[in-house]
């Protein structure tokens, strides 16, 4: 065996641990569950010649690698397989735009007002969806006006003498679609003495690897590792989208197997915001003069989040706000998984999973879901009718920093 | 303390049975409570009935009668350090947190429920929707075989039934309920569908005329996933007659429910459980564990600790193991392992009396560990489940009987000694 992801499938048991907690094999038969499609599945899969046909039904959500107790990296193997069968049979354009926020949002992001109405019109959806193959239905954020890099250019943070310095890795979903998000995250930061660099950056390469395009997944993440170290020196890197912080952190070593020293020292600097904000509380250098909220929220950890093994960082941190009432979901995964909800055939499997989510958002009708998922929250914001906000701007709104 | 003055929380290692029992009855007391859990433990593996003690060795008929017995026997064994009393304790507690289904019985006498294949075993308190299936002479029963369920023989249950006691009758009833076409369908997927309420009428429909008056009617354990005391008593009506749920072969139907439970009981009890989290080791202050590592995607996370519950497995979880020069090791804190055998580790027999059956971490009355002179190695900690050294839970079927008393005993202890 030629590297412990692989070599974990020896560690199965066939105990169908992984088959309970799987969302997608839970509501459609055409993807036979994770321990099939994972330590069975590989045990068939040979240096060229794909024997798979459903492996890109996997999510890639993870959960079978949390829940299997034997230590089975299941949605790893899953991920490579999906990226063989794409080198071998290919993979649709649609699936090799979605996987470039990167390309895309410099093009839409420029003609925004035209680009959101031409989401926005359900005629001109039904055409995509027959054309291109992405869901008449499915969320789709509208661009910003102006992006999170044209605001941070140029501005210098002020860390009021703190000494804490961090790299802020924004991510594409900030800088085009949630610039707002960006802002609160360097408030929130700001306001606890902490002095934020804010380089120019690009894709992470997570839509990449999840659409099975592992080449040029390792050089995007490669790009931005080499941009964010050249910013920061050995700063922290702190991420307020939790899946493409945990590329950093894991996934390009353990899914791209990328070997790459200088990668692994910055994935063992990151820190998901949320993460961050509460280890300096644990330090006891957390701001907590919060002003109280009284509203009522449910907060979603993403799946992605979970696979950061960290806890739930944001539910220790939105207990310090007074008067703010918490319900924790208990709906596993939202359906989404990036961009997997967003395709024609698969955005029905994809509200199904949700449904349970969607279901307790209804009945607790919050004023707001928190969860820290960019995909997660327009998902959760389009199927449940809710507003939605990173974990984050509930501390920005609680600190007073909405003036 | 930490830096709001308040103390740590107390960590839980494994998301077993054990380690929930302790977790949630830690939260209900008012901690603050933690699970680090490599995996879902044994739950999703297992018919989730609480077995107190089946065999000791010959059948129990009632487990309080034979306890204090078995523990003047068995002087090592988790039962006999945590005293019989917390055992009844423990279990009246347990039921009283379980609704979906509700649990019954009670030590004072086992039922004998039929297993996948068909043969009876002792369980002292089970999920009622399991409580009709108890195997007593001269009872009828008709077991319900699904078209399309692996690994569940309706002939080979009614088989074995008819020779499970005098003047017992049993047959197979075969239905035609497939599930879309699909073949090999698991005890998961036939139970989501048991929300549909056509499919259970459809259920009921199919029996129609097919059941004599005096039969009690057994299915195999997938009545519904949520709600599955509701479907229960829906084909009872619908029947007119006892039915009864055979546990499956995994993934268990009853184990996921009851797993759940414990699961939404401690979230909603304000209760943490990071899954997924190895423990990869622990700071430590003289006889004290002040705070565990945990894998952590960007490399380890320390969880600090006013105490630590360890319910992290026995060999099958990795809890304990040996390894290829025959070493064994307790494999969260290094605590020493006790009942090693000097010489044979295993004998021929698989059911024999295996030597090394009965290795594991021995405690205090409290389950504080020990060491070989009896002194206590770590004093925040507290063991629980399958780590304990002492019994045989295959062979005594006390399997879970063991985590619930001794994860419902460690938390009571910490709680006790907070004040």
């Amino acid at each position: 065996m030629e590297d412990p992801i692989r070599a974990s499938l020896d560690h199965c048991v066939k105990c169908t641990i992984c088959e309970t907690a799987c969302p997608v094999a839970q509501v459609t038969p055409l993807f036979p569950g994770p321990k099939y499609e994972g330590p069975q599945a590989e045990r068939f899969r040979q240096p060229g010649g794909s024997v798979d046909h459903s492996v890109d039904y996997c999510s890639g959500c993870g959960i079978c690698s949390q829940v299997c107790p034997q230590g089975v990296k299941i949605a790893e193997l899953n991920s490579r397989a999906r990226a063989q069968l794409k080198a071998e049979r290919g993979a649709p354009w649609r699936d090799r735009v979605l996987a470039r926020p990167g390309v895309t949002g410099p093009m839409g992001a420029p003609v925004a007002p035209l680009a959101n109405k031409v989401m926005a019109s359900a005629p001109l959806r039904r055409l995509l969806e027959r054309t291109a193959g992405i869901h008449r239905d499915a969320p789709v954020p509208p661009y910003a006006r102006r992006s999170f890099q044209r605001w941070a250019r140029g501005r210098r943070s002020d860390g009021a003498g703190g000494g804490r310095r961090v790299v802020y890795f924004h991510g594409c979903s900030t800088n085009w679609f949630e610039p707002g998000l960006g802002r609160m995250v360097v408030a929130v930061l700001e306001r606890n003495g902490v002095e934020v660099a804010l380089p120019s950056q690009g894709c992470c390469g997570l839509p990449l690897q999840s659409n099975g395009l592992f080449d040029p997944a390792r050089r995007t993440l490669l790009r931005l590792a080499a941009d964010l170290g050249a910013a920061g020196g050995q700063d922290a890197v702190v991420a307020s989208s939790t899946s493409c912080g945990l590329m950093l952190k894991r996934e390009g070593r353990e899914i791209l197997g990328i070997e790459d020293g200088g990668l692994r020292a910055m994935g063992e600097r990151t820190f998901d915001i949320c993460e961050y904000l509460l280890d300096l509380h644990d330090q006891g250098a957390l701001d907590t003069g919060f002003r109280p909220l009284p509203m009522t929220v449910l907060y979603h950890a993403p799946c992605q989040q979970r696979g950061h093994l960290m806890g739930t960082p944001a539910l220790d941190l939105l207990a310090l706000i007074p008067e703010l009432r918490v319900v924790e979901s208990v709906g596993g995964c939202c359906g989404i998984a990036g961009t997997y909800g967003l395709k024609k055939e698969k955005y029905p499997i994809a509200m199904a999973v949700g449904e349970p989510l969607f279901e307790q958002v209804r009945q607790v009708g919050p004023d707001a879901v928190a969860c820290d998922g960019e995909t997660c929250r327009w998902q959760i914001s389009a199927a449940a009718q809710r507003p939605s906000v990173h974990p984050v701007e509930l501390l920005f709104r609680a600190y007073g920093l909405d003036g | 303390m930490r830096a709001d003055g308040t103390p740590h929380e107390v960590v839980v290692v494994g998301a077993g049975v054990a380690g929930l029992v302790a977790a949630l009855r830690l939260a209900k007391g008012g901690r603050r409570v933690r699970v680090l859990a490599k995996g879902v433990g044994a739950t999703h593996l297992t018919g989730a009935t609480v077995d107190v003690l089946g065999y000791s060795p010959e059948r129990v008929g009632s487990p309080a009668a034979a306890l204090p017995g078995f523990v003047a026997a068995h002087p090592d064994h988790p039962y006999a350090r945590i005293g019989i009393g917390v055992v009844d304790e423990a279990l009246s507690w347990l039921k009283g947190h379980l609704a979906d289904p509700r649990y019954v019985g009670d030590t004072g006498r086992n039922f004998r429920l039929p297993t996948a294949v068909g043969v009876p075993k002792p369980s002292a308190v089970v999920p009622q929707t399991m409580a009709a299936g108890d195997v007593v002479d001269g009872k009828s029963f008709a077991i319900v075989g699904l078209p399309a369920l692996k690994d569940f023989y309706a002939d080979l249950v009614a088989g074995n039934l008819a020779l499970a006691g005098d003047g017992i009758e049993a047959r197979a009833v075969p239905v035609g309920l497939d599930l879309d076409g699909r073949v090999d369908v698991t005890p998961p997927a036939y139970a989501r569908r048991f929300a549909d309420p056509d499919f259970r009428a459809e259920l009921a429909f199919s029996l129609r005329g097919r059941l004599g008056a005096d039969e009690v009617v057994g299915v195999p354990a997938v009545l519904g996933l949520a709600g599955a005391e509701a479907v229960w008593e829906e084909l009872e009506g619908r029947l007119e007659r006892p039915v009864f749920e055979i546990p499956t072969l995994p993934p268990s139907v009853p184990g996921l429910r009851l797993f759940d439970a414990l699961m939404g009981a401690l979230r909603r009890a304000g209760g943490r459980v990071v899954m997924g989290a190895p423990v990869v080791g622990a700071e430590r202050e003289g006889n004290l564990v002040r705070g565990l590592y945990t894998e952590a995607a960007n490399g380890r996370r320390y969880y600090p600790a006013s105490h630590v519950v360890l319910a992290s497995g026995g060999w099958a979880a990795g809890g304990i193991e040996m390894d290829g020069s025959w070493a064994v090791r307790e494999t969260v804190l290094d605590l020493p392992v006790c009942g090693v055998p000097a010489g044979a580790r295993f004998l021929p027999g698989y059911l024999d009396h295996q030597p090394l059956a009965g290795a594991g971490v021995a405690v205090d009355r409290s389950l504080r560990p020990v060491d070989g002179e009896g002194d206590v190695v770590l004093a925040n900690v507290r063991v629980a489940g399958a780590t304990l050294a002492g019994a045989e839970p295959w062979k005594e079927k006390s399997g879970d009987g063991i985590s619930v008393s001794t994860g419902y005993h460690a938390a009571v202890s910490i709680l006790a000694e907070e004040g």
